[in-house]
């Protein structure tokens, strides 16, 4: 029980510190960010609405309130569930442009990271198990891919395969032509989203396999050295059996561990991925914020983010200390 | 970076068991058996083993090493724009021209320079730290463990790459130094929880102990003492974080977020995607200085590798032990078929059994 309480008091500690941070960020800033950011918005002919204002004062605070004020004002507006308001795409509210994006990068990267799980400790288990052969030149090559940026391969393919050979869509989730008036529940439409979610879906399944399958083969690796292992083969167990129950078992665990918290990071979407594509999902937003300087938006997707991994890392040691006693005991 | 599965915290932590690393990091005892003692041999055993993966890290860490110390003295001034624009590769240009005319193999050099200072910078910053929290932390016990881990942990979980791109957002002025900065103050974290625990399993050995005891201050025993042990797992996050720093300022600069008015692998990418290089084709604009992180980044995780194969003796021994397993099959095999064919000349009736035994442990093998 001690365990479970000393985690839920992290995870409220680290919460109220995220958000803090995400407070404190904007006021902490050299210079005074608050005229900078009216001046800039000016200049472009842009008109400052008393709702703006509104927004403004939520990122920047208000003119001459003292700090702790401000701190306490924005806790009240976010436990409201009050973002403040988007300045590009003014008046839609910032919660709105999130739960619009979501589901684009939830779906995108979500498959992608669980299509990559699977691929990288099924690669990696085979490999760990046939150390020692051909099967070891897997290591220099993984290492190149682990360390390919990524955005780079995003844009290397859509020189290739979108522009040179035409076979994919460049930019965007869907067809803007075909569905002009926005997303809708029809198989054409769908069709039109997996189409141009294959490149993305490929990129960050490139980017990404090379680290599940280093580290299960290195796990493997160690496991299979185990005495227990040894045991297994001089009971004369069938190989299949050792291979599946004895050794990837035990040797995914950590992997399973890091699933889980990448799972958190899904939402955080592949930031740059989606900006060579265009594709219209979180982070798309984020980028989009941070060039418009739409603090507001920028802040409460940075906000969405931390809480969902914070989240899902919070899940997974639940899980985590359900499933392994070693945990619960080492607090 | 926001891709996740290169967390390298997660994965250090997974790949090496604690007190095993401490064991095998730490030099056998000198004067034990009286003979094989010196510096050379404590040396010997922290230092990998050169194998090809090895040998492929550095040679490719060293090339680039070299080609970003001295590749500018044999180019252009990368921001002179008096060649023609979007030349491919020829004699004159190796790599060709960009949209303004600049040499790209000149701005290539100067990339690489400044993408490994960001990256140098960024991961001793990022290990210092981690040193610091780790450490301290995992050494000292008790509260002050509380609330170093504590803010260790709360730095673990804030997502780094739109941490580092809401900070960059807020800051005017990008100097290259600014963004190595907020790259390594946000990449640290990982490294602290693994030294932490090494620390904590080290403090507890008699040597530290016995140093205690005799009235060694604190420092000096986390100085003296405890960090030369670390020094290979130091190394190898040391390696890990400059890899990720160069991967992230990367993103950032192609982002436009990245240092202003420098010239790395990152903002050369970045040109390069707002002046269509992409759409019309110009390869040898964006093929160059991605390739160049893919590389660096390949050769110093490589020599990372073999630096984890001596922190984990296990990942190099066991698959030496398969190989040397298999050798013995062989060789037993071939005495068999030796015995077998000796057998089948003198008495034809005895060697099918032997034959038999033969083939059986063939198939066994190739189902391994």
């Amino acid at each position: 029980m001690k365990y479970y309480a000393r985690r839920i008091a992290f995870y409220l500690v680290t919460l109220w510190a995220a958000i803090s941070l995400n407070f404190l960020l904007p006021r902490l800033m050299p210079g005074d960010a608050r005229s900078i950011f009216i001046d800039k918005f000016m200049r472009r002919g842009g008109e400052i609405t008393p709702a703006m204002e509104r927004s403004i004062d939520l990122v920047f605070g208000e003119k001459d309130a003292s700090l702790w004020e401000q701190y306490v004002r924005y806790w009240g507006n976010l436990l409201k569930g009050d973002l403040g308001v988007s300045i590009t795409k003014y008046p839609t509210p910032v919660s709105d442009l999130i739960s619009d994006a979501l589901p684009w990068t939830l779906i995108l990267v979500g498959t992608a990271t669980i299509i990559s799980f699977f691929l990288g400790v099924g690669i990696g288990a085979y490999a760990g198990w046939k150390r020692g052969t051909i099967a070891d030149a897997l290591i220099p090559g993984m290492t190149l891919l682990q360390s390919v940026p990524y955005f780079w391969v995003a844009l290397i393919f859509v020189a290739y395969f979108s522009v040179a050979l035409g076979w994919f869509p460049i930019i965007g989730g869907y067809s803007l032509r075909d569905f002009p008036a926005g997303p809708e529940w029809s198989w054409a439409f769908i069709g039109s989203a997996v189409y141009h979610g294959v490149l993305p879906a490929v990129t960050i399944i490139i980017a990404s396999v090379g680290g599940w399958v280093l580290g299960m083969r290195n796990m493997m690796v160690s496991t299979l050295s185990e005495d227990y292992v040894v045991t297994a083969e001089a009971k004369g167990l069938t190989k299949g059996r050792i291979f599946t129950w004895y050794a990837t078992r035990n040797a995914a665990l950590p992997s399973m561990a890091s699933f889980g918290i990448t799972l958190g990071f899904v939402v955080a979407g592949s930031i740059v991925m989606e900006q060579v594509f265009t594709y219209p999902g979180v982070g798309k937003l984020m980028i989009n914020a941070v060039q418009d300087k739409d603090y507001a938006l920028m802040q409460g997707v940075f906000l969405v983010i931390t809480v969902t991994v914070l989240a899902a890392n919070f899940l997974m040691d639940l899980i985590y200390g359900l499933i392994d006693p070693r945990a619960r005991n080492n607090v | 970076m926001s891709d996740p599965t290169t967390n390298p915290a997660t994965l250090i932590e997974d790949a090496v068991p604690v007190d095993q690393a401490v064991e095998s990091a730490t030099p056998t005892a000198p004067g034990a058996d009286g003979r094989k003692t010196g510096p050379r041999k404590v040396l010997g055993l922290t230092l990998p083993r050169m194998d090809f993966k090895l040998a492929l890290g550095l040679f490719l860490t060293i090339s680039i090493v070299l080609f970003a110390l001295f590749g500018s003295f044999f180019t252009q001034d990368p921001r002179s724009y008096d060649n023609g624009t979007f030349e491919p590769p020829s004699g004159s240009h190796l790599l060709g021209t960009n949209n303004l005319g600049a040499d790209l193999l000149a701005q290539v050099a100067e990339g690489a320079r400044g993408s490994l200072l960001v990256g140098l910078t960024a991961g001793f910053i990022a290990v210092t730290l981690s040193l610091f929290f780790g450490i301290v932390a995992g050494y000292m016990g008790g509260f002050v463990d509380e609330l170093l881990s504590l803010i260790t942990n709360i730095m673990l979980v804030i997502p780094g790459l739109p941490l580092v791109i809401v900070i960059a957002s807020y800051l005017q002025n990008r100097s290259m130094w600014l963004i190595a900065l907020v790259l390594g103050f946000t990449s640290w974290a990982g490294g602290a929880v693994v030294l932490r625990l090494q620390a904590k399993s080290l403090r507890t050995r008699d040597y530290v102990a016995a140093s205690r005891v005799a009235g060694e201050k604190t420092h000096r025993i986390i100085l003296v003492e405890i960090l030369p042990n670390l020094l290979p797992l130091l190394a190898a996050m040391f390696l890990s974080a400059v890899v990720l720093a160069i991967l992230s300022e990367a993103g950032l600069s192609f982002l436009g977020l990245g240092p202003s008015g420098a010239i790395t692998w990152g903002t050369m990418l970045n040109q390069a995607s707002q002046h269509n290089a992409f759409h019309v084709g110009a390869w040898w604009w964006f093929v160059p200085p991605g390739a160049l992180i893919a590389l660096l980044g390949c050769g110093l995780s490589l020599i990372n590798f073999a630096i984890d194969e001596t922190i984990n003796p296990k990942l190099r021994n066991a698959p030496q032990a398969v190989r040397s397993v298999r050798r013995a099959e062989r060789e037993a095999r071939r005495n068999a078929r030796a015995k077998a064919l000796a057998g089948a000349r003198g008495a034809s009736g005895a060697s099918v059994a032997d034959r038999a035994t033969a083939t059986a442990s063939t198939t066994e093998e190739e189902t391994r």
